[in-house]
């Protein structure tokens, strides 16, 4: 029935890694990005990310249909990005502090609705089987993409385009390099932030949708295990780029492959090590990117990271 | 900072009960003659898995007469379960506590019974010892027998001769768990291999999820798991068109038609017995155990996929264990490594100590355990 790959089975597994585990970190990371260019940081993605992936289950449960449970995890995330965004709009409130805030927050009430959830089984999310021009189970394994995946791609470049070429886009650029310039100009930088910090809670709460309706696909407390908290450091990996943060998520999730299929053709000792990986590879590309002489590239300038 | 050895907590929570016992008198529990007992779980209680099959023990417990129970879940094995189980002891009155999670008995439950005398302690695994305060008792199942079971059904249904088990950590239960399906489908047929998986956690949804696919990608087409909630494990390689063999509980409505038959802990025929003891003035044992023939473990009904002549090899070999004495880990048998386990005419049963502390996975097993 199924074919021995040998050392193969490697790349095939991390391939399909890369495109099963990272769409959450995907969406998070283009959510993060948004609100970051705008200035402000939300490091409460991760309660965001956690209360989508149970608002969605939950909905497609009760509804039958998951396509209904990404739209429900989209705006809870939207609302959790307007009360962050609210908040850090009054003066002298720390975005950052908030932003922890909101992760308990999003995690304890996500855990307390999410009690009747656990048990039901929801209907999942559909996936394209890209692979069946391949013999091999393995690949064609690895070749279910999640729709999700690809309105993921669709997006970054999107966001891409419309940083930089709209009218949207520059507002929020100005808005995030300089509040003075912005005021200058007339615009109102803590309305673009807040409406920026919620489009990127809707981005994160497809992205927990993705977590419970797809894969790993259920519904319980320990479903993210930190992986918002990943996707908001990725974006400084990514350069605030919308699409390196494809290519960021992308490394992640193959790299969270490599640890079982490396155990499957017999590297077996040291799988904590591998386990790792992914943090040992941002670590190094981290460095290996980073400058003595002057700040990150890219960064906003109006982030309090910088200031 | 130094501060005179004060506990603050045990300040807070004593103040605490001596106000509400002004305000209100005697606490409700103990007024009532009756007993309070006090479950707390790792994850939570309806997760398909370890947790939930406590709750079913403790489900069982509340509906006796004269017992009231107190649950939390999600309780981390930190000091939080210290803190759990001294606001049961002292706002509840519990006086029984059944601390479920393995991590929880080494340092929290070890410094918190020396404190509370009256008060009983029973913790899940075997890591009570001798010399240990006497108040704390633990319990255990042999549940690997019931691994052996599955691997039964596992090794008449595997086509590609390989099958898969997602670990947890490479603990001594966990490794008899990965033995006793190898070696159960060995039974059947003498060339099968078990790929093992380690996940390093209990309780890891993404990373359960990468290895029951890389055991799929690997030809694995019978796959089980030692980890806290066997939910996503059972569901993925359900998905990918392997049969499942369940673990801890019943896991059989996630994916009926894959589900061939299960391990699982029968707490509820457990726990009754042990508070029974109690309020019958007895003292539960330090060092409690049993397997099937005692119900502590149980079999999940078979499958409908589950053939003829493994239905009753599956049945014989349950009668057999029944009987008592019945050795899984018996000679000549060598590690993966090939370094002998037991020659020919030795073996262990089930309730043989050195068991629980095994450190090796048996020839045929591919993995490591570190």
């Amino acid at each position: 029935m199924e074919t021995d790959l040998g050392l193969w089975a490697v790349p095939i597994a991390m391939l399909g890694g890369a495109i099963r585990v990272s769409t959450p970190i995907l969406f998070v990371s283009l959510g993060e990005t948004l609100t970051e260019r705008s200035g402000r940081i939300n490091l409460g993605l991760e309660g965001t990310l956690v209360f989508g992936a149970m608002s969605g289950y939950a909905l497609a449960v009760m509804t039958g249909s998951p396509w209904l449970g990404v739209i429900a995890a989209a705006i809870t995330g939207a609302l959790f990005g307007l009360v962050h965004g609210l908040i850090c709009s009054l003066p002298k409130v720390n975005d950052i502090a908030i932003g922890i805030a909101m992760m308990l927050l999003g995690m304890g009430l996500a855990f307390y609705f999410g009690k009747p959830f656990i048990q039901p089984v929801a209907p999942d999310l559909p996936a394209i089987p890209l692979g069946w021009w391949s013999d091999l189970p393995q690949v064609r394994a690895a070749l279910q993409v999640n729709v999700l995946f690809l309105i993921g791609l669709v997006a970054a470049g999107v966001l891409w385009w419309m940083l930089k070429a709209t009218k949207i886009g520059l507002t929020l650029r100005v808005v995030g390099d300089s509040t003075d310039a912005a005021r200058a100009l007339g615009l109102t930088p803590s309305l673009v932030r807040t409406l920026a910090t919620a489009a990127g809670g809707a981005f994160a709460g497809i992205g927990g949708a993705y977590l419970s309706l797809y894969y790993p696909g259920s519904w319980n407390e320990g479903i993210s295990s930190g992986q918002g908290l990943m996707a908001v450091a990725l974006v400084i990996f990514a350069r605030w780029n919308p699409i390196a943060c494809v290519g960021a998520a992308m490394l992640f999730g193959a790299a969270g492959a490599l640890g079982p299929a490396l155990q499957t053709i017999g590297v077996s000792s040291g799988y904590y090590l591998f386990y790792a990986a992914p943090y040992v590879l941002t670590l190094g590309v981290l460095i290996a990117t980073s400058s003595p002489t002057q700040a990150l590239s890219g960064a906003p300038g109006e982030l309090s990271i910088n200031k | 900072m130094t501060l005179p050895k004060f506990s603050r907590r045990t300040f807070l929570s004593t103040s605490a009960a001596l106000a509400a016992g002004a305000a209100f008198g005697p606490l409700p529990a103990r007024a009532a003659g009756g007993m309070t007992v006090g479950f707390i779980y790792v994850g939570p209680k309806d997760d398909f898995g370890y947790n939930q099959a406590h709750a079913e023990g403790a489900a069982a417990v509340a509906a006796m007469d004269g017992v009231t129970i107190v649950e939390e879940e999600n309780v981390a094995e930190t000091t939080d379960v210290q803190k759990s189980m001294e606001s049961m002891i002292n706002f509840d009155g519990a006086s029984l506590i059944f601390p479920t999670s393995f991590g929880y008995f080494d340092p929290h439950v070890l410094e918190v019974a020396p404190k509370y005398p009256d008060v009983r302690f029973e913790h899940a695994a075997g890591l009570w010892t001798e010399g240990m305060p006497s108040n704390i008792g633990s319990y255990f199942g042999y549940i690997g027998m019931g691994q052996y079971l599955n691997g039964i059904t596992a090794g008449h249904m595997t086509a590609s001769k390989k099958i898969g088990f997602v670990a947890a950590k490479p603990i001594p239960q966990v490794l008899l768990n990965i033995n006793s399906f190898l070696l159960g489908a060995r039974a059947v047929d003498p060339s099968i291999t078990c790929q093992v998986i380690f996940t390093g956690e209990w309780s890891l949804a993404v990373k359960e999820a990468e290895a029951t696919n890389a055991l799929a990608d690997a030809g694995c087409d019978v796959i089980t798991c030692h980890v806290d909630g066997p939910k996503v494990v059972m569901e993925t390689a359900a998905g990918r068109g392997c049969y499942i063999c369940g673990y801890h509980a019943d896991q059989s409505p996630l994916a009926p038609e894959k589900y061939l038959t299960g391990a699982e802990w029968n707490w509820a025929g457990v726990y009754p017995k042990m508070v029974q003891t109690m309020l019958d003035g007895g003292t539960i044992p330090n060092f409690l155990r049993g397997g099937l023939a005692d119900g502590f473990v149980k079999m999940s009904p078979l499958g409908p996929a589950v053939t003829d002549a493994a239905r009753t090899q599956f049945e014989a070999t349950k009668a057999e264990i029944m009987k008592g004495g019945f050795q899984v880990i018996k000679g000549p048998l060598k590690d993966n490594k090939g370094n002998e386990i037991a020659g020919a005419g030795e073996g262990f049963a089930e309730d043989d100590i050195r068991l629980e502390s095994m450190d090796y996975l048996v020839e045929g097993v591919i993995g490591a355990t570190s």
